[in-house]
């Protein structure tokens, strides 16, 4: 191809350009294979199309309107005034309740993240040994926490202050306690209790999909890693399910990731908002707190984006620790 | 029941155990919502009583029936509210799992330009999940004069990138060479999709329906929907709930059947979800 060009350039070129001429017609035809990608292409881009279209208006244009929000002074009845950075500014600078809310997300995330991403795997991969039925009823069980968020109440009961609430009840009769343990109002302790309750409520979508995944994996390896050598179920989970499994991983991973660092309607309806001395104080507390109560629209999608930001940078840590697995 | 595999180190005792282990992990998990269930059933007055107990003393359908005859005095008809209810929830289920299908398909398995673009895009915003870009998306249903009608409950939900993200990571682990020799035997990619790629993953849709269904049917659509008439049932509940505070037997009753439809459909998708993936028969 290119001598062929080099030809046909010293027939009509005057000899000087040859090597604009080159890089003219290279790009041309670079152009020309990127359209005829299109066309061959134009299934994929076909079937693309009516996602892609809603996604664009529905959640791609909120989310860029929201970062131009960010640099503007918006109290939602007057239109708003652009203000540049200073909201980010006021956001490190001047608010410490911000600084205790990116404190208690990223101990609910560092430590409700993995566990529940852990339990969710292992109570997947167990529930999966059983023959159908048994194996529905039990992910009907664990998954159920999570769709009915009406059981808050229940919480609320449980963790009850005084001594009527069912885990002091039950502390005191087993003798462990002289006295009820203020599990909702006392800032020390509250957030831990949280973190808790997160766990017990996570078994939610990364579950399903980790037990859907389990059904679709190849048996034929499992046979030959058991003609091969291997010892134990853990060996076979290693190097032979996880493996298999990674696309699923990788999305209950990015699901928990984008979950814990939401946590916000749990501590709000269980420990009052705001919390006593801001102590289950989350990120998407803060939000809300500006952009529902306060009207400072602004200033909350600064908040957002600074969030936004932290969970990208959690991402890419854990996709680079998933990339190892089974290894 | 579906034949047993074998299985490495397993006893008829470890079974057991496992049995014992998961079923008390999952007592655990489901107290809470016991206590919701039988406070359906439970009278007034045991209700009320602090602390609330585990069992009933005298088990009633007088709350159902309070339920019944409130509802049934409402100035619109209960039956339109579930038809609301359900029609919102059925069609955007199978829109959203058709069309987010239909785009996982090309993000897993083809090559075209702007692919990786358009899969970050798609992880990116499922990350930022913040409750600000609710006044953005009003603005837009607003100018698209879509307010008020179902639409602005279906349309954003047709969108939801969990499902494009499921879908799409599903979809990955199909084997190219099936794709490849469907391909050469002439099928083009839409045929490809629904008759091959589709029925591997059918763990992963029915899943998805699981999903889609329980996220459309807890979705109130109260701040878009101004008209009595399109309203859905959590919108009829929850004025059941303002009406007047002795009705607290009639709420739990409430809370159960908005309940019920999503177990429905769970218990319905996930007992279909069955290996697929027995005999590959590929030789890579």
């Amino acid at each position: 191809m290119k001598s062929e060009e080099n030809g046909l350039n010293s027939d009509w070129n005057n000899g000087g350009s040859v090597h604009m001429e080159k890089t003219l017609v290279h790009k041309r035809e670079k152009w020309q294979s990127f359209f005829r990608g299109l066309v061959l292409n134009r299934h994929y881009y076909f079937m693309l199309a009516p996602f892609f279209i809603l996604f664009f208006i529905f959640t791609v244009a909120p989310i860029i309107s929201s970062v131009f929000i960010s640099l503007t002074d918006f109290n939602m009845i007057q239109s708003p005034k652009l203000v540049g950075l200073s909201n980010y500014f006021r956001l490190f600078l001047n608010d410490d309740v911000f600084l205790t809310a990116i404190r208690n997300t990223v101990a609910i995330a560092l430590v409700a993240g993995p566990i529940s991403y852990l339990a969710c795997w292992l109570i997947a991969w167990q529930v999966n040994e059983f023959g159908s039925g048994l194996r529905t009823l039990f992910t009907l069980v664990f998954y159920i926490p999570s769709m009915t968020a009406s059981a808050i109440e229940m919480w609320r009961y449980f963790f009850s202050s005084d001594s009527y609430g069912l885990v002091n009840a039950w502390l005191f009769k087993l003798g462990f306690l002289k006295q009820p343990v203020e599990w909702l109002t006392n800032p020390n302790i509250n957030l831990s209790v949280i973190i808790g309750i997160t766990i017990w409520l996570s078994l939610g979508v990364p579950f399903l999909a980790f037990v859907a995944g389990l059904q679709t994996l190849d048996r034929s390896l499992f046979e030959s890693g058991a003609i091969d050598g291997i010892r134990n179920r853990w060996q076979e989970m290693w190097f032979i399910t996880l493996p298999q499994m990674k696309p699923q991983l990788m999305f209950g991973a990015v699901m928990q990731i984008a979950a814990s660092f939401s946590v916000a309607s749990i501590p709000m309806s269980l420990t009052g908002f705001p919390s006593i001395n801001y102590s289950t104080h989350t990120v998407i507390s803060h939000v809300i707190d500006f952009g529902n109560y306060r009207y400072e629209m602004g200033y909350a999608c600064a908040i957002s984006t600074v969030l936004f930001i932290m969970i990208i940078l959690a991402k890419r840590l854990l996709t680079a620790f998933l990339n190892r697995v089974g290894t | 029941m579906f034949k047993k595999h074998k299985k490495i180190n397993r006893s008829f005792g470890g079974t057991l155990l496992l049995l014992f282990c998961l079923s008390s992990l999952g007592i655990v998990m489901v107290l809470p919502l016991y206590l919701l269930v039988i406070s359906a059933f439970k009278p007034v007055d045991e209700l009320f009583a602090f602390p609330p107990r585990f069992f009933i003393i005298r088990p009633t359908l007088l709350n159902f029936d309070t339920m019944y005859r409130i509802v049934s005095n409402m100035y619109i008809p209960f039956s339109r509210y579930v038809f609301n209810s359900f029609y919102v929830s059925v069609v955007t289920t199978f829109f959203h799992v058709l069309i987010a299908s239909a785009a996982a398909y090309p993000l897993a398995k083809g090559k075209f330009s702007g692919k990786s673009l358009l899969f970050n895009l798609v992880v990116w915003s499922l990350l930022f999940s913040a409750p600000v870009t609710g006044v953005p998306r009003y603005v837009i249903l607003a100018k698209g004069g879509l307010l008020n009608s179902h639409w602005a409950i279906i349309l954003p939900q047709i969108q939801s990138v969990l499902g494009l993200f499921l879908m799409k990571q599903f979809m990955e682990n199909i084997s190219d060479s099936i794709l490849e020799a469907a391909r050469i035997d002439g099928a083009n990619e839409y045929r490809i999709f629904w008759s091959i790629a589709m029925p591997q993953v059918k763990p992963a849709w029915l899943t998805l329906v699981i999903f889609a269904f329980q996220a459309v049917w807890a979705d109130s659509g109260q701040n878009v929907l101004f008209e009595e008439t399109l309203k859905t049932i959590p919108v009829a509940l929850s004025q059941l709930q303002n009406s007047t505070i002795s009705r607290v037997g009639a709420i739990a009753a409430a809370s159960l059947i908005m309940i019920i439809p999503p177990i429905l459909v769970f218990v319905f998708n996930q007992s279909r979800v069955i290996e697929t993936m027995t005999q590959s028969g590929i030789k890579e």
